[in-house]
């Protein structure tokens, strides 16, 4: 069984500590181009290859990700 | 498959809990209290104990603790949680109490309460975040800082002949009978906070057990005090913090 997932980023609450980065088995999330009000490359995903496991969820220290995930055949 | 198929309310597999509130928190990116309010808060809405909760706060930067979680706080004078907390518990044998403490506020200007307390044996939980420095007041050094580490006070590296060693908290009340649960944790990566997650649940299911304090240690970075981004302060850890603070249960009197 394989699983597909996204990401949701608040970008107006992250602060592009990139703790997510770090985290991610699968290399899909980055810290953007752009910055947000605050000024901070916030995180957003940059490969279609989430499987959906909430790593990057469970470590950021302000909750700003929301995490998806799909059974696929 | 696209990713707006995916993004639909009923795949949500983790999302903020709804007992954090909306304020913007004011830690410095990276920060270890963040991750650490998110799983208690995550705790206490598993557990259904939101309106049975009541926190304390310390002075440090965690002062502010009660913006986040949503549920009763008494803030303490510096260091004074486990005295507070003490008075609360008794008054409220029904209540989950805890503290929220740093190493400055613990270890320092609150040895007396934190030693006392684990010896009258009170049902509370202590939730110690250990980063080895003052953050809130600039990086100055705490009696939890590193041999050798440089901080605003001890810019040469701590010497244990000026500034003496390394404060080993856990342990030390380990030796005291009140005490029932006693880990060491951290929350750098997604596997070490679910496990420090799992026992925070176990400390607050011990503290209804009249059994005694549980004391939840969490090895923890400051990336603006100790002059790091967020990913190195975390490696740094891993390889300094861990040597003289090891991870895993200390004490435990139901195993």
């Amino acid at each position: 069984m394989a699983f597909k997932g996204a990401i949701e980023v608040d970008t107006q609450r992250c602060k592009g500590c990139s703790v997510c980065v770090e985290n991610c088995p699968t290399k899909s999330i980055g810290l953007s181009r752009s910055v947000n009000n605050k000024g901070y490359h916030y995180a957003e995903m940059i490969a279609d290859t989430c499987i959906g496991c909430s790593n990057c969820a469970v470590v950021c220290p302000d909750s700003v990700i929301t995490v998806y995930r799909v059974k696929i055949q | 498959m696209n990713l707006e198929d995916i993004k639909k309310p009923e795949n949500i597999v983790y999302r903020k809990t709804p007992l954090l509130t909306d304020a913007i928190m004011h830690y410095c990116p990276g920060c270890s209290h963040g991750t650490v309010h998110k799983i208690i808060a995550e705790v206490i809405d598993e557990m259904g104990i939101q309106d049975k909760t009541i926190a304390i706060s310390p002075v440090g930067c965690s002062v502010f603790a009660y913006n986040y979680i949503d549920v009763d706080w008494q803030e303490a004078a510096h260091g004074r949680a486990p005295a507070l907390a003490t008075a609360t518990k008794r008054l409220n044998p029904d209540k989950y109490v805890f503290t929220y403490q740093g190493d400055g506020d613990l270890a320092s200007i609150g040895t007396a309460e934190i030693i006392h307390a684990c010896s009258r044996g009170e049902n509370i939980v202590v939730i110690f975040i250990n980063n080895g420095i003052y953050g809130m007041t600039g990086g100055q050094m705490a009696p939890t800082t590193l041999l050798g580490m440089k901080t605003a006070t001890t810019p040469y590296g701590r010497d244990a002949k000026l500034n003496g060693f390394p404060m080993v908290i856990a342990p030390m009340i380990a030796q005291l009978d009140g005490t029932a649960f006693i880990t060491r944790q951290a929350v750098h990566t997604a596997a070490a906070a679910r496990k420090a997650k799992a026992a925070i649940r176990k400390a607050f299911e011990y503290s209804m057990k009249d059994i005694g304090l549980s004391f939840v240690e969490i090895v923890a970075t400051c990336n603006s005090g100790w002059k790091m981004s967020p990913v190195e302060a975390n490696k740094w850890m891993v390889e300094n913090m861990f040597a003289k603070y090891p991870l895993g249960d200390i004490k435990d009197v139901l195993k």
